[in-house]
This record gives structure tokens, sequence and C-alpha cells, in this order.
């Protein structure tokens, strides 16, 4: 990987839906190989920033580029085929298939036909390998089982598990560990140590700030849809415009 | 004392699922009569009806073939309320090439299911992009608005149609290509909707944003089901060119476009076998009822509301269910 | 030829725009589906004719029944089938357009056919402007339909109620946070347009005879304005009424007349095309599509 390319770079990216400016004249650059925090009150346009770079929302100006190619305003399932995956934060799996057969679709995407060469295999004995890798465990079956049936932590692995089936470089995840136990929690953390290990790029959208400071190299921080701060969780959390945002101020 | 009702899957069903299907007549049979009794309902009882049904019989499996083809394109989540715009364009294709050059069904027949497939896909690509109730919209409109095109600028025939086109040869032969073609629609779409790539085509109907995000081309999916089910409609309409020896503007009348609609609604969407069960319900009963003239439309109308709401699931469906488990009421402590 | 081409049009839109107002108000404003709306129109017309003719009733007071019984099958519609398949946009539409269906090719098979089922006008006679004449009905059909139009805008943007009628269509739960009965609120709109559909009916059938192939246009006509001008949006309503009522009286008149139906359906092609969501309106979502 090229040092001095940054894997992305989003350059004074702006979108607004109507009357509301969700993101405004935002710019970042990443690192391979590194994990990014962003962070920010509700509505701060973190959401759509994914949106914006994963292509499901076209920026109204900017730029976004990707190992140095122009990916502003392309499709969603071409911004994949380069190698980014995202999750949603709605997790919503096809409820009334099995959880591995979830993942059928993902392995059937040009990009990971491409990358194997065209000859698969049985999809479904990779998938359940997929599954397992997440932690969804072997002998009790848990693969098998109804998307509908399983609680929020089997689902939140499910996702990620279909972002890791397209063999992504850049991985993005919109609050994973939302409405997760910290046991939960715990549990999925090595996984994204492990992605991290293999090389991957991983941005994160958090709220539970404790647990993503203990994990990311970098953290960014939006309000009202202009980035305010940038750097470790540390020095991030002492920054004033940062408190302000997230506790108020007291009204002179 | 509470009751509530208990469904459980029969044990013959658990058993036919595994390979236990292999090694016992019963469960084989118990797999194999359901799929074995429309090959052998329609190509066993057709030729024995006299000529008059054997018209009706036709009539039937060409709407049929046309809701067969509505309910593929459900399952990729277009609505379709202009199943006449495939029956209408098919049957200009075929009366075209068939009037003007002379060809033999042999030749304007799959020409016309293909290129009727392609044109169609074409016109409605533009629409593919927007929410589903502008495709049905668009698909609603279209075929009033070439309807009118024919008659004002009264080419290919104008109001009266191509007429003394040639027929087939021999008309058992008739009935028996359109049930085979009836059969390999009714097999070949289940198996496609059953398989990874439906499994895809339903993902788009169910989510299609988890598809997109999987870095799959819902539009190019989307086409090629639409030209999938855009030419079975265009080979009804060359089909019903030729027996009808007739090619006009009635091949886009809005009963080409109500009546699989109908039918799926009545006997269950997205199963294929329910849209073909339905139309072999409401075609004979509208037969029957011609006797009554308007009251056939009125009817048509009633049947609509009293099942979408009734049974919404619809025939199919409900049938199935009563096969695959046994019921029972239960006493909840 | 020019001015009367102008005037005419003017008239064609206000009857497009007329025609419209209840279908937008249940379908593009409440966001439930009316199909059902082109024998509701027929409905009242005939309804009202037989209140006339076979039962020897004043006009007044058959018009107000006429309306009145028609909202009420609006009413009975939302509570008697929308409710059952409410959120399958689909079935909503197949299940009042069966119903719709139904009911008018009843009148056709009660033999509800032929030149003498007409609705007397309201004035006779006519006013000129300039050189073109043109009768009073039809300047009544446009004074309505400018006055409707302008109520319905402030009904929905101003009055309790017409909010209502928004909210339930953009997010039917947040509306139920807010205390909106979401039940009444669709069941009222659906009698509110069915009602306009009456209106409409009564004042625009005395120009013709109330014919079944009347209630087929009437839903045609109403659908392709409501596209074009974009479901939901007054404004929209209007200015799609003008335009496709414009464009098919000029080509009536500089063209053929069989070539009018062709024009508003060329016109909801086009806009599906280019601007999917209509001209006017509110619902960016639906065209927000990758």
């Amino acid at each position: 990987m090229n040092d001095t390319i940054p894997l992305l770079k989003v350059s004074d990216v702006s979108k607004s839906f109507g009357g509301v400016t969700a993101v405004s004249s935002v710019s970042f650059k990443l690192k391979g190989g590194e994990l990014l925090g962003i962070i920010g009150p509700n509505g701060s346009g973190k959401t759509t920033l994914v949106n914006l770079v994963t292509g499901f929302v076209k920026p109204d100006t900017g730029r976004i580029e990707y190992s140095g190619k122009n990916i502003t305003g392309w499709a969603p399932y071409k911004i994949v085929s380069l190698g980014i995956a995202r999750t949603f934060q709605m997790v919503r799996p096809f409820y009334r298939l099995p959880a591995f057969k979830n993942l059928i679709v993902p392995l059937y995407s040009p990009r990971v036909k491409k990358l194997t060469g065209g000859k698969y295999g049985d999809r479904d004995a990779v998938a359940l390998d997929l599954l397992e890798e997440v932690g969804f465990e072997r002998d009790a079956h848990v693969s098998y089982k109804v998307a509908g049936s399983l609680p929020q932590g089997y689902l939140k692995r499910l996702e990620l598990a279909k972002c890791m089936a397209l063999r992504p470089d850049l991985v993005i995840l919109d609050e994973l560990f939302s409405g997760l136990s910290l046991a939960e929690v715990a549990s999925i953390v090595p996984i994204i140590e492990k992605l991290r290990f293999q090389g991957k790029t991983i941005v994160m959208i958090e709220h539970r700030l404790k647990e993503l400071f203990r994990i990311a190299d970098r953290v960014m921080v939006l309000n009202y849809g202009k980035k305010i701060a940038e750097g470790s969780g540390k020095e991030v959390m002492e920054n004033e415009s940062v408190k302000k945002a997230y506790l108020g101020s007291e009204t002179e | 004392m509470k009751r509530r009702k208990e469904r459980i899957d029969r044990g013959i069903k658990a058993r036919s699922e595994d390979i236990f299907a292999l090694s016992s007549y019963r469960e084989m049979l118990y797999l194999l009569v359901p799929r074995a009794i429309p090959v052998v309902g329609l190509l066993g009882v057709a030729p024995f009806l006299s000529p008059y049904w054997q018209e009706v019989f036709i009539s039937t499996a060409v709407y049929a073939l046309l809701a067969i083809s509505w309910d593929l394109l459900i399952s990729a989540g277009l609505v379709s309320l202009g199943q006449s715009l495939f029956y209408g364009i098919g049957s200009y294709i075929a009366g075209a090439l068939n009037y003007y050059w002379g060809w033999s069904p042999l030749f304007t027949i799959p020409v016309a299911t293909v290129g009727g497939g392609l044109l169609c896909t074409v016109m409605l690509l533009p629409v593919l992009r927007l929410r589903g109730i502008y495709f049905a919209m668009v698909t609603l409109v279209l075929p009033l608005m070439l309807m009118r095109l024919v008659e004002a600028t009264r080419i290919l025939g104008g109001t009266e149609g191509l007429t003394g086109l040639t027929p087939f040869p021999n008309p058992l032969m008739s009935l028996y290509i359109i049930q085979i073609a009836l059969l390999m629609a009714l097999f070949g779409f289940r198996r496609i909707i059953n398989s990874d790539y439906g499994l895809i085509v339903r993902g788009i109907n169910d989510n299609d944003r988890s598809v997109m995000s999987a870095g799959i081309n819902i539009y190019w999916y989307k086409t090629q089901v639409l030209f999938l089910g855009a030419s079975v409609g265009s080979f009804a309409g060359a089909f019903g060119t030729h027996v009808d020896m007739f090619a006009g503007m009635p091949g886009f009348a809005l009963d080409y476009s109500l009546l699989p609609v109908a039918s799926a609604v009545v006997g269950g969407m997205g199963t294929f076998a329910g849209p073909m069960i339905g139309a072999f319900i409401l075609v004979p009963l509208s037969e029957i009822l011609r006797a009554l003239g308007a009251l056939r439309i009125v009817f048509y109308g009633l049947f609509l509301v009293i099942f979408v709401v009734g049974l919404p699931e619809g025939l199919f469906p409900y049938m199935q269910r009563k096969y695959h488990q046994f019921e029972r009421w239960v006493h909840v402590e | 030829m020019l001015l009367g081409t102008l005037v005419y049009g003017f008239i064609n839109s206000c009857i497009l725009a007329l025609v419209a107002l209840g279908f937008n108000l249940t379908f593009g404003i409440s966001g439930v589906a009316n199909f059902a709306y082109g024998a509701i129109y027929i409905f009242s017309g005939f309804l009202t004719w037989i209140l006339l003719n076979s039962l020897g009733l004043p006009y007044l007071l058959s018009v107000l029944i006429s309306i009145l019984c028609a909202s009420c099958v609006g009413l009975a519609m939302y509570y008697l089938i929308i409710l059952r398949v409410k959120g399958l946009s689909l079935s909503e539409v197949m299940a009042t357009f069966g119903l719709g269906l139904a009911i008018m090719e009843l009148f056709r098979y009660f033999d509800f056919v032929g030149f003498k089922y007409t609705l007397p006008v309201f004035f006779d006679g006519s006013v000129a402007i300039g050189d073109v004449y043109v009768d009073y009905q039809r300047l009544i059909i446009a004074l309505i339909a400018v006055g409707l139009t302008l109520c319905l805008y402030l009904f929905t943007h101003h009055t309790k109620i017409g909010l209502a009628f928004r909210a339930i269509a953009q997010d039917e739960r947040t509306a139920l946070t807010f205390g909106i009965d979401s039940d009444r609120i669709g069941a009222l709109s659906m009698a509110f347009g069915a009602g306009l559909a009456a209106i409409a009916a009564i004042v625009i059938l005395p120009l013709g005879t109330i014919a079944v192939e009347g209630g087929y246009e009437v839903l045609i006509n109403a659908l392709a304005v409501c596209i074009v001008g974009g479901l939901g949006s007054t404004v929209g309503i209007l200015v799609a009424s003008v335009l496709i009522g414009y464009a098919q009286t000029f080509t009536a008149n500089y063209l053929e007349p069989h070539w009018m139906m062709l024009v508003s359906l060329i016109a909801i092609a086009v806009v599906l095309v280019v601007k999917p969501s209509g001209l006017f309106s509110h619902q960016k979502e639906l065209e927000e599509r990758i």
C-alpha cells in the first residue's frame, strides 16, 4: 500500500436535504490500516457522511477519492466493487431466511466473483464459515436459525459478516455497538481487532465513546454537519467545542 | 378456557425434506403428486374437451401465462398493472411479421417473444429506478397510450387491425404448444425463484438498499427479470395472434392487464401456481357468466374485493398450508 | 380561433383541476388509495338523476343528498375495505379499483345507458368574451374550480384537520403520537374526497351525458393530473391542469380531437421519466433513488 496516497480522501463535501444542511464542507483523510472513529451528537451528519462516501447519496459539492480514484457520485454497487463495505444503523436482515442464507447475496456480488476468479464452490459452506468467524456458534446451529428469531447481538454480527463476505479493504461500521450489552460489545471487539490485523482500514461511527477510544487510532468529531475536532480520543474529549457540542453550554 | 390454533408440520413433510424422500414410496408420492396434478390435468384433460371448451381452455392458458409472468415481476418488486403491454406488443410483432412478410408462426412466435421482450424492457427501463407505485402507473398508462396511438395514426391496420393471419395447422397443436409453454413457465419460474439467483431477486424486493450495499447492481437484475416476464407475456400475445388469426388494438385491452392481477390476488402472489389456479378459476367463470353481460365485470370487481380483504394470502398458499401442516385447537393455560 | 382556444383551454383546465382535487385529497395528501374515484363520480351523477327524475325531488335537495351519499360511500369504503388492507398499497389499490369497477358496470348492467341521462344546467344562456361565446355552466365550473382549489389549499395548510390529513401521509406513527387518530382522519379524508367527486360530477356532467365510460376517463385524468403535478401538491394540481388542459385544447383545435387523450398520456410518460415525483411534489424521497 502506497503510504503517500491516502486510502480515502474526502474534500470539502457538502449535502443539504431541502432546507436542512446535513453535511457542511467536511474534509478528512484516511491512511491505510488505521481505525478512524467518527463521533458527534445525534443529527450531526455522521450517517449522511457515510451515505455520501458509499454512494447512497450524491454530494452537492466536494470530492471523494479512493486510492487516488475519483469516486464522487458513483453508484453504491460500483463503490463496493472497489472494496468499500458498510453496515447500516438500522439492521434489517432478510427476516424470513436462515442467517446463513442472508450472506448468499453479498457472495454473489461481482467483486467476490472477481476476487475468487469466478470459481466459487459451495457458497452455503462459505457462508457458514463466515458466520463462525463472527461468533455464530457452530455446534448450536445458530447459523441455521431464521434471521427474524435472532437477538440483536447476533443480527449486528450478521451485518458484520455481510461486510466481510465482500472482502473489503475499507470497512465502515455505522453504530455497530448500539443496542448491545457490554458483554456483547466485548465479544465483537476481538473480531474488529482481527480485521485490523488483516490490514483492513476501518471507520466506526459510534456513540459509545469508552469502547471506541480503546480501539481507535484517531477520532473525528462532527456537529451540525461540520467537523469540529480531530485527533486522538483524549485530545478530542478535552476540546472545548466538543464538550459544548455534547454537553451544551450555559446561556449567558 | 382460552384456546388457540396450533399448526404443526405433518410428519411426512419433515421426512420428505431429507433423504427419506428417496427411500420410501410414500414420501416420494407426497412430493410428486402436487406437481403431477397440473401436468396430468392439463395434458390429459385437454384433448377430451369439446371444441368450444378447447377454445376456452386455450384462452385460459394464455391468461395463465400472463398471470405467471406477472408473478415473476412482482417477486422482484415490479408491480405491473399493464400485462397487456407485453401481450399487445408481442401480438403486433407476430401479426406484422406474418401480415407484411408472410412469415410462418414457426418464426413469428420466437421472434415476437424475444423482440417483444426487448422492446418492452427498453420502454420501461427509465422507470425501473423509481419507486413501486410509479412503475405500476406507467405500466397502466402505456398500453392505453399505445392503443390510442394506433387508433390515431392508423398504422398496423389501425382500428381494424391485421386480419386473416395464418393459424396453426392443427387445433390440437395449438392446444399442446400453449400447455407445454405454461408448464415450462410454471416449473421454470419456480425453479428460478428458489435458486440463489431468485434469492437475490427476492432480496431486491424485500430490502433493496441491503442488496445494493452488497455490491449488486439491482437495476441489472431488475432488467433481467423484466425481460423474462416481458418475453413470456409477448409469447402469449404472439401465440394468441395466431390462434385468433388477428392482431389489433384489443391486444392492449384492460382485460389483459386486470385478469393476471385478479388471478394472482385470488390464487396467491409469489407462488406461480397460485396465479395459474386463479386464472383457471376466473376465466372459465367469466365464460360461464358471459350471458350476463356487464354483470360479468361486476363479479370480477367484487371477487377482487372479497379476496383481497378476506383471503389475502390467496388460494394456493391456503391449500399448501393445509397439505403441509395440520391445525388443531389447543387449550391455553 | 386563438381567443377561443385560450378561453376553452382555461375551462378545460378548470374541469381537470376540479376532477383531480378529490383524488388528490385522498391519495396525494392523505396517502389513502381511492381508485373507485371515477365510480363515485358517476354514482353521484346517476343518483342525482334518479332523485330528480324518478323521485321528483327538487334540484337543490337532490344535489345535497347526492353529495352526502357519496361521502358516506367513501366513509363506508374506508371502514369496510381500506382498514382491512391498510398499509399494503397494492391491495388498497386493487380492492378499491375492484369495487369501483363493480359499481360502474352495475350501472351499465341496469341499462343506465343513453342520451336521456343528463343533468340540468344551472343557468341557461351564455356570455360573450371577445367574439367567443361561453355558456354560464362553463363559467360556473371555472369559478367553482378556482374557489374550491383555494379552499382546499387553505384547508390543508391552515386548519387542524387539514394538517392532520397531511400528517398521516407523511408519517403515520408520528401522527399517532400527536394524538391524531389516523383511522378517523383517513376515513374523513376519503369521505371528503368522495364528496368532492360528487361536487365535480354535479357541476361538470350537465355539459354532456352521464356515461359509464366517463368514470374511467375521470380516473385516468385525475391520475394524469396528480402524477404530472406531483402527488399531494395543490399548486402542482393547478399547474398540471393548466398544462394538460391547454395542451389538450390546442391539440383538439389545431390538430385532431382524438389525439387529446394521447396528450395527457404523453405528459405522464414524459414527467415520469424526467421528474418522476411530479413537478411540484413534496415527496422528494421518491426521487432520491440511486
